[in-house]
Formats: C-alpha cells, structure tokens, sequence
C-alpha cells in the first residue's frame, strides 16, 4: 500500500469505526414494532432492531466513501487527469465477499431460530387454560385456544373451536396462553394482520392456514387486512381487539355462547366455500 | 405460383416473383385506422361468445385483435406475407425512407431510430404513471374523505403501478440497449433488426390499452392481479390482460435479440472480458427477460381464460389453486425485478469510470457479480408468498437464497468503490445521478434485508416497509440510473447536449425530494398502514401530508427534467461536440450526427474501454481504412444491415 492510499484508509476507517459505534448506541435506544404483547412480537421486535444495529455500519460505511470520494478524489483544475490504473485486488474482493457471506448466513440462521421459535408453546404453570380438546391434523401439542380467522370482503370474523364454534365480530384473546390461529377466507384473498400481537397470515379461499402466537401481555390491539381485497380494503380494520386476562375471557366467551344459541352457523369446518364470484354485501 | 429465393448473387436460380402491392400503404395512421377495425371485430366476435355469465368477452378480443392489425398496419405483415405468397419486397418498410420526424414515427428497421422511439414513448408513459402517483399523493391528503371513491383510487393505484412496471421493465434495454450496444460490440445492426422493431411496437398498444382501463370500470388489483380478485373486476382488467402480454412479449422478443446479437455480432477483437459491462448488464436482463416473460404471458392466458370460460386454473370451489397464479406471477415477478436493476447496475458501473478516470476496479468480479443475481433471482420468489400459507417448510430457504442475494449485490458496490477509488472524478450530471443511486440503492437494499427474514417480515409484508423498499431500489435505483443514461447518451442519440446548469438543479432536487418523500413510508409502514390503502389512521395524517408535499416536488424535478429534454433538443441548434466527456467508448469516438450506416468498416476492437491511465492500453479500436477482405475476422462481421 503506498503511502496516500495508507492515510485515506486510516481516514476512513476511523471515521468509519467513530460514526458507526455512535449510530450503534443510538440503534439501541430505538425500539422499534411491533412491542411485547405477545411472545412472537417481541422476537420480531428484537430482530427488527437486530437489523437495525447489524445495516448501522453498512450504511455509515458506503455513505462515508460516497462522501469521501465525492470531496478527496475529485478532479483538481482544468483539464482532465487519468486516476492510478488499477485493475482490481484479487484479496479485497474474496474478503468483501466472504464478509457479504458471514453477515447473510448469520442473519438467516437467527431468521431460522425465530420461525421455529415462533410456534414453539411456552410453558405457563400458572395457566388455568385446559389444553385444546379439538386439534385437527397440523397442531401442535401444547396450544390452549385454538381460534378461527374468516376472512370476507371487507371484515373478519372470529369462531372460537372449543366454544361449539361460537363466532364473535371482535378478537379477544386470553392472556398467558399458547393460541393457535386458524386463518380462512369466504370470498378473496385477505391478510389477518393482528399488529400489535405480531402475526400476519394469508387469508385464502379453502386453506386453512395455520399460525401460532404466545399472549404477554393484556391490552388491546388492531387487526387489518394486509392484502388487496378489493374498494374497501382500506376499511377493514378492526382496532377493538382485547387481550384480556383469563377469568375476563372466561366471562365473555360464556356470554359470547349465549349470544351465539339462537344464531344458526354453519358447521365448525377447517375451511368454507362459497362462490367466489359473489361479492361482499 | 412458386415461391421466390430472392438470394443476390448466386445460390439457387430466381424464380420471378409476382408483383403485388397491398391495397393500403403501411404507416402508422394505417395502424391506427386497422386497430380501430380490429377492435370493431373482436367485439362483435366477443358479444357471440360470451360463454361466461358476467364477464363480457368482447373487450379482451377487441383488444387483443386491436393490437394484431395495429402491427400489420404498421407493416409487420409485408415481409412474412410477401414470403409466403411470392410477391416482390420492397429492401426497407416504409418508414426507412423517410427522413425527419415521420421517420420515427414509422416502422424502422434501424437500431438507432428504434432506440429514439423507445426513449420518447417510455418517457411519456413516466409521465403518465408519474400523473397517477400524483392523484394517488393528493387522495391520501385526508385520512378518512378521499376525493375519489375507493374504486377509482384502487384502479389508479393499479394503473399508476402496472405503468411503472412497463416503464421499468424496458426504459434501459429499450432506449440505451437497442441504440448504444450494436456500437459497444462493433456491429451494423442487431441480429434480428424486424423482432428489435417489433419490441417497441408492442410497447404503443399496451400503453394505449393500458389507459383505456377506466372506461371499462378500471380495475382493482394492483400489479400483481391476484385471483380470485381479478374474477370480480369489470372489463377493466382486460387492459391488464392484454397489456402486460404484450410487454411480456416485447420482453421476451428484445431478449432473444439482445442475446443472439450479443454472442454472434461481436466485431473482432471484441471479446468476452472487454464486452462493456453496459452490454453485460443487458445480457443478463435479456437471459431473465427471455425465460420469464413467457411464464407471465401463459398465466395471462390462464386468467383470461378463468374470466372469459370458468376454465378454473385459479378458481378454489372449482378445483383449482389462487396459490397457482401466485406461484406463476412471482415466478415472473422476482425475475422481472431483476430486469429493472441489472441493465441499471450496468449503466452505473459504465459511468462510474468514465467519469472516475480509471478502469473497472474487478471488472470480472463485477460480471460474476450480475451473472449471480441473474442466477439467484430464479430461486427466491416465494419470500412474496411467505405470509401465504404455501409450503412453510420451505420458507428456511427461500429466506437463505433471498439474502444471498445481497452477495453478488455487494459485488457491485464493491467494484463501484474500487473504481473510485483515488480516483479523478468528474461531478457531471451523469456521474451525480450514479452516486445518488448508490445512496437510494444501498438504503433499497438494507430494507430489503429486513424484509427477506420471515419473523421481521411477518410485521413488514404487505406494509407501506415493503412499498418504500421498492420505491428505493426501482425510482431511487433504476430510474437514477435512467436519468444519468439520458444525460450521459442524449448527446450522442440526439446530436445536442443537455443543460449542465438544469441538470444539476434537476439532480439536486430530484435527490432530496425522493428520500424525504419516501424515507418516512419506512415509518408509515412499521406504524401499521398497509399498502393499497384509500383510508389510514388519523394519526399518520401529518406524515402522509409531508409525504404527499415532497412527491410534488419530486414529480416537478422531473418536470424540470422534460423542460431540459424538449429545450435542449428542439430549441437548442448547437451539435454537441463528438466526444464531449472525453471517454474510451466506442460509440465516443464517432462523429456527431451519427452517420445512418454505424461502422463504414467493421471496426477491430484493440483495447478494454475503461483502459485510463494505462501507458500500455492501446486505442480502443481500430475504425479507419479500407475493409480488408483478405482478414477473415474483418469478414466475420461483414453482414449487410439492409435485412430486405
């Protein structure tokens, strides 16, 4: 290395090394979404900012030498004037690459952890909640609730498997409690995006699509759809969703089944099919 | 009678051809006069075969038989029905004897003419789709009282998306790959000069039939035309239909081209390791472009044939799968990303040392690089389905193939930063607008990891996160890197420079006006607002205001932008000097005007053309003197350019 080139890189490495730990002190301050309602969300949380903290550097590093080049290397006077001919340095590039490499693998491999992590149950010994009687084919052990998300242009609706099926227009869900959530559609595709609780899951005509999520915390939480469903997809949100705790939720799914007597639903089923060419009321 | 061999000197004998002219002169006003035929008939035949009840057939036939007389108007059919029936041909299609305007607006056979009518028509339908983000920003004004119904905002939605979608997928391959690569690899003209033509006029009829949308109800479904939504959209989703086939195919055919033209017309001395890696950045979108289009044009088919006859590819209750078009359109869909950046990242990595003064730093890391996002990208469409439901198991990875992406992406800002390195860089326009792609492109980029590991995606999909993401990578990235090509090659294509003065202005603007417009949709999307949405929280009303002000601004830079293209090149009577970025490239080292025929003889490439500041690089090639006929490699490239 000659000797200019030795004090650029000593420039920017410091410069580099100043900014990015700054950035990185500031990234751990930041929390970012969706919080600590539900076991899942505060894993996405703590990825999120992951990300955030592993990006810092990166980016630190390309705006500086954009920075650093723009103003350094720049043509001096009138005229112009050839740079070093270099071809290329066979070293940086392997370590460049193997560096892309060692970032990529790690963060799929926290990608992985997370998603198995993600429906694993959590053992809660002060839970009340008998473990779900009905599970179909596909559940896994340990899941307490099993609840069912009916997608329709432009709402959800909510049955709840080991209430006889009782339907309600609201989600509310028992705190401490291994859920496992059945997603399904009537008409078009939808997206159950429960925010604060940290799952999103496809909406489709005939899948039962099945996602798992481990209440935290009590509290309330707003449900969107996250797929184009068509005009008024944009309206259908619900903000008035409940985590509650387990004695509430007994009160109202007790009530909730009152209600439901005199309704005539059709059978619990993984999945149901109207005609899709039908639309929404 | 027979058939004619019409093969100038020797081969087999002639057979006299018989003399026969079509009854209308081929010219574009008898395309238009044909479409509006051909869309009288299609709708008739459509009307006598509705076989499904609701969805009326007659507009997909009317569009797709509108298109069909459109080319034969414009004269498509003359060759192949001249060759069929034995009839005389006439060297060139009308169009190539003109001279002036009506030239361009014509079917010509000429790379360089075709190269203008790509530039001109995709930046009018920027314009149209930037007119829609527009209206899309002003009815996000209010949260709860937009000023257009739902339905309309939807299909603006769509509109202003499948738009941009045209404009990305051949604003570079289109414009700068059609004009500027016959030069880069020392040839006449493409290998397939009437499938090059036929690429552009594919593009005027999906437009047309793309904005004709709201008089049939427009449609709802954004870009990607999920089933079982496109089921209920009126006859407005036939423009998509139609349409995005149509690009589907000026893709697939410009691939080919690009592709046959690029292994068999190199000029001698053009080899594989001096191919300029603009032309790599081609090749590789064309591989994309060649093997993906054709899955996009079958999955149309599949849904016209679901609307038009229940046929039930798409139809649950019927036996068939949503996840199938799903699969079917990102199979397309991720590969077509791709199509955008890749000729993208090789206009950025062309200028950069043009305007550092130095060579490619890794020029053959560099073109691993692009071959490896050309490879990767057919392993990773599934990170659009991975809140679907489809195959969980596989969702490990599709997560890994999506972030090795970001390998052979780091390549290229590798390469570039090498290249800058101690290097004497000129800040021109062209050389400003591929140092703020590097910017958008690295932030595009970053967000794209975020949204690649499924437990952080599972918050960000179908979020405004992933809207900025691509709002980043495709305007801040690829549409950069279009207007650095412009200013950088508008001399060159049009015989007249560019306003340094306005380009840097444009440049400026144009650059804080799109990251303070788009930075904060990362933050609208983690605050929970979904894409596509025409009423949001009250509470992100100060953000999407602020949003909407510098979307404004960014849409006046561009306007900026025309002020300087239409001055410059109509009212501006001064011809730019021939080389005025004084650079190694070839296309350089002509004269301004081009001449109409590219090289008198075909050049002997002898150097690499980034070779600055080599005392051992010899001149780029070799153009002068007479062809010397006893050279086979100066035979080698001696193929006329009047295909007849």
């Amino acid at each position: 290395m000659n000797g200019p080139s030795r004090i650029h890189t000593l420039r920017l490495l410091v410069a580099w090394a100043v900014l990015s730990v700054i950035g990185i002190v500031i990234a751990l301050f930041i929390r970012l979404p969706p919080g600590d309602q539900s076991r899942q969300a505060g894993d996405e949380s703590s990825l999120l900012q992951l990300m955030l903290i592993l990006s810092v550097p990166v980016f630190v590093g390309v705006c500086l030498f954009i920075l650093y080049a723009a103003f350094v290397f720049r043509q001096q006077g009138k005229g112009l004037v050839d740079g070093p001919p270099s071809y290329g340095n066979f070293r940086i590039q392997v370590a460049w690459v193997a560096v892309t490499a060692v970032v990529v693998f790690f963060l799929a491999g926290v990608g992985i952890a997370g998603l198995n992590g993600a429906a694993q149950a959590t053992n809660f010994s002060t839970s009340r909640l008998a473990t779900s009687g009905t599970a179909p084919v596909g559940s896994s052990a340990g899941h307490q609730v099993q609840v069912q998300v009916i997608g329709q242009q432009w709402y959800f609706t909510y049955r709840y498997a080991d209430y006889g099926g009782a339907e309600s227009l609201h989600l509310v869900l028992p705190v401490d409690a291994n859920i496992e959530i059945h997603v399904t559609s009537t008409d078009i595709l939808h997206s159950f995006w429960a925010y604060e609780l940290g799952i999103k899951a496809d909406a489709n005509p005939g899948v039962d699509n099945i996602i798992y999520v481990t209440t935290m915390h009590t509290g309330s939480f707003t449900v969107r759809c996250a797929e184009l469903c068509g005009i008024w997809h944009g309206n259908m949100f619900d903000t008035s969703g409940k985590v509650v705790s387990q004695d509430e939720f007994a009160t109202w799914i007790a009530q909730l089944q009152k209600d439901n007597a005199d309704l005539k639903l059709p059978p619990y089923a993984p999945a149901y099919f109207p005609s899709p060419r039908v639309k929404g009321a | 009678m027979a058939t004619a061999a019409l093969v100038e000197g020797g081969g087999p004998p002639i057979i006299q051809a018989s003399e026969r002219r079509l009854v209308l002169p081929t010219n574009i006003l008898t395309g238009i006069l044909l479409a509006a035929v051909g869309y009288w008939a299609g709708v008739q035949l459509g009307n006598g075969f509705t076989l499904n009840d609701g969805h009326n057939t007659g507009v997909l036939l009317g569009y797709s038989f509108a298109s069909i007389m459109f080319l034969v108007g414009v004269g498509f059919a003359n060759y192949p029905l001249a060759r069929l029936f034995g009839w005389r041909v006439t060297p060139q299609p009308a169009g190539d004897d003109h001279t002036g305007a009506w030239r361009y607006l014509n079917l010509s056979l000429d790379h360089k003419v075709i190269g203008v009518q790509y530039l001109v028509a995709m930046l009018m339908a920027m314009l149209f789709g930037g007119i829609g983000a527009m209206l899309i920003r002003t009815n996000l004004l209010d949260p709860t009282t937009p000023i257009v119904p739902p339905d309309r905002y939807l299909t603006l939605v769509s509109m202003h998306s499948v738009m941009m979608v045209f404009v990305a997928s051949a604003a570079i391959v289109g414009p700068f790959g059609n004009f500027f690569v016959p030069y880069m690899i020392g040839t006449n003209r493409m290998a397939f000069p009437r499938l090059e033509a036929l690429s552009f006029w594919l593009v005027p009829p999906a437009i047309v039939i793309l904005l004709a949308a709201p008089i049939f109800g427009g449609f709802q479904t954004g870009w990607t035309g999920y089933t079982p939504l496109s089921l209920q959209a009126e006859e407005g989703f036939d423009s998509y239909i139609v349409g995005f086939t149509l690009i589907g195919l000026a893709l697939i055919v410009s691939g080919i081209n690009m592709l046959t033209t690029i292994i068999s017309l190199r000029a001698p001395g053009m080899t594989w390791t001096r191919l300029p890696i603009f032309v790599w950045g081609v090749f590789s979108a064309s591989i994309l472009g060649t093997f993906a289009a054709p899955i996009l044009a079958a999955a149309l088919v599949m849904q016209s044939l679901d609307r038009t006859m229940n046929m039930s590819f798409f139809i649950s209750s019927n036996g068939g799968s949503p996840y199938l078009w799903q699969n079917l359109f990102w199979f397309f869909g991720h590969p077509e990303v791709y199509i955008f950046i890749l000729p993208a990242f090789g206009i950025v990595l062309e200028l950069i040392p043009h305007f550092a003064r130095k060579p490619l730093w890794g020029y053959r890391t560099a073109v691993v690089g692009l071959l490896g996002v050309t490879l990767l990208s057919w392993f990773v469409w599934q990170h659009h389905l991975f809140m679907s439901g489809v195959a969980p198991a596989l969702r490990p990875f599709f997560m890994l193939s999506t972030e090795m992406i970001s390998i052979p992406t780091g390549i290229v800002f590798l390469v570039a930063f090498g290249t800058l390195w101690q290097a004497k860089i000129s800040l021109t326009v062209p050389m400003l607008f591929c140092l703020g792609f590097l910017f958008n492109f690295l932030i595009g980029g970053l967000s794209g990891v975020f949204l690649s590991d499924v437990p952080s995606d599972v918050t960000l999909h179908g979020s405004y996160f992933s809207m900025a993401h691509f709002h980043y990578t495709i305007v801040g990235g690829e549409i950069f890197a279009i207007v650095a090509a412009t200013y950088y090659w508008f001399p060159k294509m049009t015989g007249r420079m560019l306003n340094t003065t306005l380009g840097k202005i444009h440049f400026w603007w144009m650059f804080i006006a799109f990251n303070l417009a788009f930075m904060p949709l990362f933050a609208a999307g983690l605050l929970d607002m979904p894409r596509r949405v025409s009423t949001y929280a009250v509470s992100l009303q100060t953000l999407n205001d602020w949003v909407s002000f510098w979307a404004y601004l960014l849409f006046s830079s561009m306007v900026l932008f025309a002020v300087n293209l239409i001055w410059s090149w109509f009212f501006n009577f001064k011809t730019a000097p021939a080389n005025p970025w004084e650079v190694r490239s070839i296309e350089w080292q002509l004269p301004t005007p081009l001449p109409r025929r590219n090289f008198a003889t075909i050049p002997v490439f002898t150097g690499g053309p980034y070779d600055y500041g080599d005392p051992k690089a010899k001149p780029v090639a070799d153009l002068g003197g007479p062809p010397d006929r006893s050279d086979p490699g100066r035979m080698g490239g001696q193929l006329e350019p009047t295909p007849s």
